[in-house]
């Protein structure tokens, strides 16, 4: 089932300088999409364009089949309920002045969701391996890994179809890193991701397929293994050879 | 020879807690040390005190020897002789690093006059000019007059990090210490920046002592590696081996979970 679908999707703050050109690209359920590119390649607009905080200048986005249209309202508390995200930094995405269970709860009020909040709060808290205490507790008292397992229990608590990923481990140490990929493979079986980063070796450990931006376009897609197996343009390429490895692997 | 850092059972205090206890090193000329650590290990305090640069609320103990000269304890009118002679630094964040109300040509050129002075030169205008747009050259900037003359948010983080790196170069110091330098650039530009770095390092013939959690980053530019955790250092030893066969069970989970990530990428199909 198709759930995101761009076609000609170009974008730019400005009249004159697009930051996306001739975007087509279609998100399966079930696949998890990885895009990356580097700073200034536009994966940040293309995310915004997709949750829904931008509009396109030319072409079109449809969820579900339904045109993207940020101006309906009854379409939009759907569509939110419907598509969550996590974002990079886990000390500046969490009010510092709510306790774990209202930033939790925080979707299931705002959109209006009929159904017990503390149990659905509990359960998303059991979802991200974080113990029931959690939730009387300030994010301050938590480590940079366990606040990123809040904002993930506040994106899954409306038992949304996609979760967009914006380089939810970049801010991470390495074994805190390995253990929240541990997480999002889990979540992933009831759920699809899509993963947007800078990192090649990161979106490869968790999504099936990949997109690869360059200055505001897609320069190759497929499937992630095809991919990495043979990279066919030449920015995919120095990205592979510019990846720092493991002497002697 | 004696080594040019010799350091010997450092501990780091503030507040009541041990922040560094027992960390012993030495780095001698030209050699390339990576220091791995993740946030809270210690790492980047321990170069801190290698450069004297700790704040007054921390209390040090231990030996740090640099250049023939003791750090702990030292005056920092004392200190001051060896900053740039003997030891120079790159930190993480090129915008932090940099005045931004500076052009880039004159804060390379403020440290290319300084060092001069303390051989006893003093360049003229045309002169600093030419040594500014040859260091620049030299960490292959492009277009460097253009960049002399650019403000730090004017060029990329990249450019940046380069100005920073030509600025330590200005120094001609004996041991450059890097402080995850490359952490925030992308992976193309870190790749060109570690290369630039390595090369620099081994013409000049100055030790490094380079600081990043990221395994494999420290494996393309330091010969010996030194592993820090809790402030304590669990394993040290020759990059190769130490990657190869890890003997602390936590340097082994790094490697292990370094490693995931590599065989992400080796997909055949």
């Amino acid at each position: 089932m198709t759930l995101l679908d761009l076609s000609g999707v170009s974008f730019g703050y400005t009249k004159t300088k697009p930051v996306l050109h001739g975007i087509d690209l279609t998100v399966t359920a079930g696949d998890n999409l990885g895009i990356v590119g580097e700073s200034g390649s536009g994966k940040t607009t293309l995310l915004k364009l997709l949750i829904g905080l931008e509009r396109v200048s030319t072409g079109a986005i449809a969820f579900r089949g339904n045109p993207l249209d940020t101006s309906d309202r009854a379409f939009m508390r759907g569509f939110r309920r419907s598509v969550q995200a996590v974002f990079q930094d886990p000390y500046s995405s969490l009010d510092p002045r709510q306790r774990v269970f209202d930033i939790i709860a925080e979707p299931l009020r705002s959109l209006k969701v009929d159904t017990d909040i503390a149990a659905a709060v509990m359960q998303a808290l059991k979802d991200v391996d974080l113990p029931a205490d959690a939730a009387v507790r300030y994010p301050h008292e938590f480590s940079g890994g366990q606040r990123q397992r809040i904002a993930i229990a506040r994106a899954i608590v409306a038992k949304p179809d996609l979760i967009i990923a914006d380089e939810v481990v970049s801010a991470l140490d390495l074994t805190t890193r390995t253990r929240i990929i541990d997480l999002l493979r889990t979540l992933s079986e009831r759920m699809t991701f899509i993963v947007v980063s800078h990192d090649i070796a990161l979106v490869a450990l968790l999504c099936e397929r990949l997109v690869v931006l360059e200055k505001g376009r897609i320069v190759e897609q497929g499937a992630t293994r095809e991919i990495l197996a043979r990279p066919k343009h030449s920015y995919t390429q120095k990205l592979l050879a510019s990846t720092p490895r493991m002497p002697g692997g | 020879m004696s080594a040019l850092l010799s350091v010997e059972n450092l501990d780091i205090r503030a507040a009541g807690r041990t922040l560094v206890s027992g960390v012993s090193f030495s780095i001698g000329a030209g050699e390339r040390v990576g220091l791995i650590g993740e946030s809270g290990s210690g790492k980047s305090l321990t170069a801190l005190a290698v450069l004297g640069l700790l704040p007054d609320t921390m209390r040090v103990g231990g030996s740090i020897r640099l250049d023939g000269h003791q750090v702990i304890g030292a005056r920092d009118r004392d200190l001051v002789p060896l900053r740039g002679v003997s030891i120079a630094a790159v930190f993480q964040e090129p915008i932090t690093a940099l005045d931004p109300l500076m052009r880039i040509g004159d804060q390379v050129g403020e440290v290319v006059r300084r060092r001069a002075l303390r051989d006893g030169e003093r360049p003229g205008k045309a002169e600093v000019r030419r040594r500014v747009l040859a260091l620049l050259d030299r960490v292959a900037l492009p277009e460097p007059e253009r960049i002399a003359r650019a403000y730090p948010h004017g060029v990329s983080g990249g450019q940046r990090q380069r100005a920073a790196i030509a600025m330590a170069l200005a120094c001609r110091p004996k041991l450059l210490i890097a402080d995850e330098p490359t952490t925030a650039l992308d992976v193309t530009t870190q790749a060109e920046v570690l290369k630039l770095l390595e090369g620099l390092v081994r013409d000049e013939g100055m030790g490094l002592l380079f600081i990043s959690h990221d395994l494999p980053v420290v494996a393309t530019i330091a010969e010996r590696a030194l592993v820090m955790r809790h402030g304590e250092l669990i394993e040290a030893g020759l990059v190769g081996p130490l990657f190869q066969h890890p003997a602390h069970p936590y340097t082994q989970g790094l490697v292990a979970a370094a490693r995931a990530f590599d065989k992400a990428l080796e997909t055949t199909l």
